[in-house]
């Protein structure tokens, strides 16, 4: 009997918990929109940040910095892809939502025109070789005949007679997107092999005979050779005075003007606390030091 | 006498309570991955013959450049082949192994195999495909040529993968059969090898059946490990070195940068609802054989 009454008392345990947890779960989401539209000015209350893998450790890294300064507020960061954080935000699920690419080239111009952009941070990129194929330097229109399949041995550019192994990443990375309509001039690429994160790319290319593939300035660690374009090394200072074009902006949209802590939170971002430290050391290019603009139709102007 | 009424009707009402909990959630589970996956051939308006038999999967390209097209025929056969292959490498070792455990070494066999295939299968995925891509591809690139991520190295990973379901299951079968036919056999002069190739396993037919249909679900249902290793190229594969892309591989791929609504997002959940119906037919065919070998 005793033990029966264990059982029946570890059933009802079990069922209020699921009830408490998600009740719990629903009551919070309630609080945090409420707080989110209530909240105004006083840094307290809570905001979540939704989208970019390739931003994401930095907004996260800002936010932690944050908190430290304002007790009372909580940032939430979340990962989950540049195409998440749009459609989450534009839904109003989430109050900022990172991109790596203009919320025009992912959704409906009518939904895309409600949000408002914040231009955080620049990061640049660069086709990277296996060391062993012993070419660094290619024109432009070398590496668009690279990539469609036009050349394919690396003796053809005056390397190792190695046959050239393509690298993707999937299509709807906003690393590929950025690299095909800047550096490939928009030219279909060969199907090559795919890989979904930077670091697995990082690793194949450097291990395998003849690849070559693309990556964010933040992900060279010497284990690949970045390749110049027209004789341009890929480096900060190339990117920043518009010489060395492959380039993107990491975005974060508001719905509307940004509002109470996100206005907050996004100031902060563009505080030189974040600009000149975090931003720096994490390998992205600080939005306030570029002399140029770019637009959604791909167009440079001096700043 | 009134307490313990009160006990069996409160427990009765627990157990229904989680009882129709599971099915609320396997319903609802169902109903959402096909309202998702459906909404591509009604609000995208896709035709249903261009999904499943077109090999152009061109989501991001606008109306005027001859898009979006989602045909997922490449990532169809890719799965399948990868499923196919692995399940031909494990489903005779499997069931050999599990004979050696249950009938040629039950001492040690027990002691000592047993242990191994379950500690097999309890490596995650994510392990299986990093070992993969560490090892297997470097060797399959200097044994073999091409660039070694390949079909053949996903079915290798797989079929290591499903190995440990194919023999627990198998082990438990043949363990599970009455001990007076063995006994029988014996007695009618039949040698080891006899008994086991003419009573045993043809009696635990059905039960060896169903071990390879759940590894066979299990590989054609993993995402990770084999992601890892095939080179995910959107093609129709044209040899065993070639690089392939399954469904599950496709959508872990694209998931993450897509908006939801969009044909792409719906193209994807329509391949998750393609997963789903094969697992269903799967669990279909266990049931069917399961029923057939009690008869």
């Amino acid at each position: 009997m005793k033990r029966g009454i264990k059982v029946f008392a570890l059933l009802v345990g079990i069922v209020l918990l699921m009830a408490v947890v998600t009740g719990c779960g629903s009551g919070k989401n309630n609080q945090q929109s409420e707080e989110g539209q209530v909240q105004s000015g006083g840094s307290e209350g809570s905001i979540t940040a939704v989208g970019s893998s390739a931003l994401q450790p930095l907004v996260e890294e800002a936010a932690k910095q944050f908190m430290t300064d304002n007790p009372k507020t909580q940032i939430v960061v979340q990962g989950g892809g540049s195409g998440t954080g749009l459609s989450q935000v534009s839904s109003g699920a989430s109050d900022i939502g990172n991109s790596d690419v203009f919320a025009e080239e992912k959704l409906k111009a009518e939904e895309a025109s409600q949000l408002v952009d914040h231009k955080v941070c620049v990061v640049g990129m660069a086709a990277v070789v296996n060391p062993d194929v012993r070419v660094d330097n290619v024109t432009q229109q070398q590496l668009i005949d690279i990539f469609t399949g036009k050349i394919t041995n690396w003796k053809e550019l005056g390397g190792a007679d190695v046959k050239i192994q393509l690298v993707n990443r999937p299509s709807s990375s906003g690393t590929r997107a950025t690299f095909k309509a800047i550096a490939l001039k928009g030219a279909e690429e060969a199907k090559g092999i795919e890989q979904d994160s930077s670091g697995t790319v990082r690793k194949i290319i450097s291990e395998t005979p003849g690849a070559i593939g693309y990556l964010a300035l933040s992900y060279l660690d010497g284990s690949v050779t970045p390749l110049k374009l027209d004789g341009i090394e890929p480096t900060k200072e190339n990117i920043i005075n518009g010489k060395y074009p492959v380039w993107a902006y990491e975005h974060m949209y508001t719905k509307g003007d940004a509002t109470g802590l996100a206005k907050e939170f996004l100031d902060y971002m563009l505080s030189d606390d974040v600009q000149k430290s975090l931003v720096v050391d994490l390998g992205y290019i600080p939005s306030t030091e570029m002399q140029i603009e770019r637009d959604v139709q791909g167009n440079v102007t001096p700043k | 006498m009134k307490k313990r009424l009160f006990y069996d009707k409160a427990g009765h009402g627990v157990t229904m309570l989680c009882a129709a909990f599971v099915i609320i959630l396997t319903i609802s589970i169902i109903y959402y991955i096909g309202s998702k996956g459906l909404s591509t051939f009604f609000s995208n308006e896709v035709s249903l013959w261009e999904f499943l038999f077109s090999d152009q999967w061109r989501p991001d390209r606008s109306p005027g450049e001859g898009g979006p097209q989602v045909g997922s025929l490449a990532f169809i056969i890719g799965s399948i082949s990868v499923t196919l292959l692995s399940v031909a490498i494990s489903a005779p070792l499997g069931v050999i192994v599990a004979v050696f455990i249950v009938e040629i070494a039950p001492g040690w066999g027990q002691r000592l195999l047993q242990p191994a295939v379950e500690l097999l299968a309890g490596i995650p995925s994510v392990v299986y495909g990093y070992i993969g891509l560490s090892l297997l591809v470097p060797v399959i690139r200097s044994l073999f040529g091409g660039g070694g991520f390949s079909m053949m190295a996903g079915f290798l990973v797989l079929s290591i993968m499903i190995l440990p379901t194919i023999i627990s299951v198998s082990t438990d079968t043949l363990r599970a059969q009455p001990v007076e036919w063995k006994h029988a056999s014996y007695a009618l002069g039949a040698t080891r090898w006899q008994t086991i190739r003419m009573a045993i396993i043809p009696a635990a037919r059905s039960g060896l059946i169903t071990a390879v249909v759940l590894g066979m679900a299990r590989a054609f249902g993993e995402a990770l490990a084999v992601q890892m290793v095939i080179g995910n190229t959107r093609e129709i594969p044209t040899s065993i070195l070639s690089p392939i892309m399954t469904l599950t591989s496709a959508i872990t791929m694209d998931m993450g940068a897509t908006v939801q609504g969009s044909i792409w997002n719906s193209a994807l959940w329509s391949m998750g609802l393609l997963l789903l119906l094969m697992s269903l037919f799967f669990i279909m065919i266990v049931r069917c054989v399961v029923r057939r070998g009690a008869v």
